[in-house]
């Protein structure tokens, strides 16, 4: 423990590019956390689970998108452990199958705005002056809007569907990690290696991508782990709203949206999607946070 | 400080200013043409521009601009594309079952968060800290909406104690006053009325306070960690205070100040982000109002409340940081390093 908080200080102040040792220091700490290794397993579960399906899709015992009217709203039973939806279809194959849309989705959001954000942050904090002011005012308007707001408002113009979802989703979350990546960038540029490469003749963008990024790296990874949480849960509620993920694609929100008017006739057909998103979220939070206190023992939990 | 509120509030306006640019290029520039979803698959193409010339949307986008940004100075916020109402007029309408609703959940999430948070703190590693970090956790993972269908399944669908959608029973609805329906019927001394609105805002309000709860619960939990881990909390307890005193006077006191910041921030957003909690429970709020819009295309509209919500969001962020300053007396913003 002692020895995992020394390094989490030394990172600070660590040479660039050396990201091995980062991922000894997430390990470190992630090894005397519990709960988050249960996270890290249940992550794991649902990557295979979403590969599984995926490649495989005859392992599941119902087509998750065949409607049989006769079977519809059957309740949980044995055949069916989650019961069946309006269309008669097996809820529990709709929501194993929900995990590829859900976590791809969540993947190709923060692999979007965390390069557009990282990209806008390093050069605002780097070229500083009226870029900085142009790119990072931006940002503060788009943080004034309540993101799910902007969301909505994203995907009125787009139109619906999975490719505007995650643009939408993406485009909300740039300003979170500008605004880090900027933090940072500030608080490093002014080191001595980085005079050192520039009188070495290394040009802007080598310093950005050699000398700036991998020092910002933790606060990043921390961020982006947060930031799957968050496009999930995004991604659902768009889909709840019926904006997002059109059908009959299985997706954890879109299904709880549709059932909404079976509140009360069946209510299961609403628990086990919700349960589905929560634990999930849950899952990647919990990693989060141990990521965080590896990279930050100030705020390691007592 | 006064001069530190007037820089503030200044950028504020340009913030808003983008806010507003953004969203009439959203809804103006990148977004389909109203007037089919408006008039239906069978308009003519006439009535369609006739439609359109009607609401100024066959001008050029630099000059619908620079109407819409006049309008706004004079508090013209335009007109509904569906029944011509203003939108102003509309929003008015609609903010208070909004402010209701909110400042409802901020009490609870305050008021339970805060209880939570302390009791975590002061009896480390007992039931209380390890379910102070379930809450916190839970709250903050788990989609707003499904808790809110959780609730109307549980108290509406199987308890049958508490109606699921509305402010309060249309018979019962009070006619004018001030539209806070609770103050209403409180003041007109209806105690039915006001019954039944407290009880149509019981499960609104717990589902839009549960995120809150769990932030402010953490802020609350850490805080207070902090404080009572300081020397003048160690030298109350060694001079002899109780130690219930210390926590109170000493500990509490302080570590309020971050928590202060968080319940501020979090108001600011549930004055605007209650789009999902509103929509579960059909409570006529700005939020629904929004989403509802949205889905008829009816921008003007749309870009009020968008508006409104980035005035209150960035209100409040002032607000809290000159409170933050004011209880807290090591800040000043006179000087450029405060």
């Amino acid at each position: 423990m002692v020895m995992a908080q020394a390094l989490g200080i030394g990172a600070r102040h660590r040479a660039p590019g050396r990201l091995g040792m980062m991922g000894r220091q997430i390990w470190d700490a992630l090894r005397d956390d519990k709960p988050a290794l249960v996270g890290l397993a249940f992550i794991i579960l649902l990557v295979a689970i979403a590969v599984v399906t995926a490649i495989w899709p005859g392992v599941l015992p119902y087509d998750p998108y065949e409607q049989d009217l006769a079977q519809s709203f059957q309740p949980p039973s044995p055949a069916h452990w989650f019961g069946t939806d309006q269309q008669g279809r097996d809820i529990l194959c709709r929501i194993l199958v929900g995990t590829q849309i859900s976590l791809s989705v969540a993947a190709v959001v923060v692999v979007v705005s965390l390069a557009a954000g990282v990209l806008l942050g390093a050069i605002a904090g780097f070229k500083g002056g009226a870029v900085d002011t142009v790119i990072m005012r931006v940002m503060d308007m788009m943080l004034a809007i309540p993101s799910m707001l902007l969301a909505i408002a994203l995907m009125a113009a787009l139109g619906t569907g999975i490719d505007k979802a995650v643009i939408a989703i993406s485009i909300v979350a740039i300003p979170q990690y500008a605004r880090i990546v900027r933090g940072q960038v500030l608080s490093v540029k002014e080191r001595e290696y980085i005079s050192a490469a520039r009188v070495a003749g290394d040009t802007d963008a080598t310093i950005i991508f050699k000398h700036v990024l991998p020092n910002v790296m933790p606060s990043i990874i921390v961020r982006a782990t947060l930031g799957v949480s968050s496009a999930i849960l995004d991604t659902a509620s768009l889909g709840f709203l019926g904006l997002g993920v059109q059908p009959p694609a299985a997706e954890w929100g879109d299904m709880l949206g549709s059932g909404r008017n079976f509140i009360f006739t069946a209510p299961y057909s609403l628990v086990f999607p919700g349960l589905a998103i929560t634990v999930t979220v849950l899952a990647f939070n919990l990693l989060g946070d141990a990521i965080r206190d590896a990279f930050d023992p100030k705020s390691r939990k007592r | 400080m006064a001069k530190y509120v007037l820089k503030r509030l200044m950028m504020a306006v340009l913030v808003l200013f983008g806010v507003v640019t953004i969203v009439f290029i959203i809804m103006r520039a990148f977004s389909s043409d109203p007037a089919a979803s408006v008039l239906g698959q069978h308009a003519t193409a006439e009535s369609m521009a006739a439609w359109r010339a009607s609401y100024g949307l066959d001008k050029p986008l630099w000059e619908q601009y620079v109407s819409y940004l006049a309008g706004l100075l004079h508090g013209d916020l335009g007109y509904s594309y569906y029944d011509h109402t203003s939108v102003a007029g509309q929003i008015m309408g609609r903010f208070p079952a909004t402010i209701e609703l909110a400042v409802c959940a901020i009490l609870i999430a305050g008021v339970f968060g805060i209880a939570l948070g302390v009791a975590a703190a002061v009896h480390k590693r007992s039931f209380w800290d390890y379910f102070s970090t379930v809450v916190s956790l839970v709250g903050v993972s788990m989609p707003v909406f499904w808790l809110g269908i959780l609730l109307i399944i549980l108290f509406a669908g199987s308890l049958h104690v508490l109606p699921s959608t509305g402010r309060i029973d249309p018979m019962l609805q009070p006619v004018g006053g001030t539209g806070f329906y609770l103050l209403d019927t409180l003041l007109s001394g209806d105690f039915e009325a006001f019954g039944n609105a407290l009880a149509h805002m019981i499960l609104p309000s717990v589902t839009l306070a549960m995120y809150s709860l769990a932030i402010i619960c953490r802020m609350t939990r850490s805080s207070m960690l902090d404080t009572l881990d300081e020397d003048y909390v160690r030298t109350a307890r060694a001079k002899g205070v109780r130690r219930r005193r210390v926590q109170t006077h000493h500990a509490l006191r302080n570590a309020m100040l971050p928590v202060t910041t968080v319940i501020g921030l979090e108001l600011g957003s549930l004055l605007g982000g209650a789009m999902l909690t509103e929509t579960i429970f059909a409570w006529p709020g700005i939020g629904k109002l929004a989403v509802d819009a949205i889905q008829q295309s009816d921008y003007p509209v749309v870009q009020g409340v968008v508006l409104l919500i980035g005035v209150i969001y960035v209100l409040m962020n002032i607000v809290v940081d000159v409170v933050y300053a004011y209880l807290d007396p090591r800040i000043t913003y006179t000087k450029e390093e405060g």
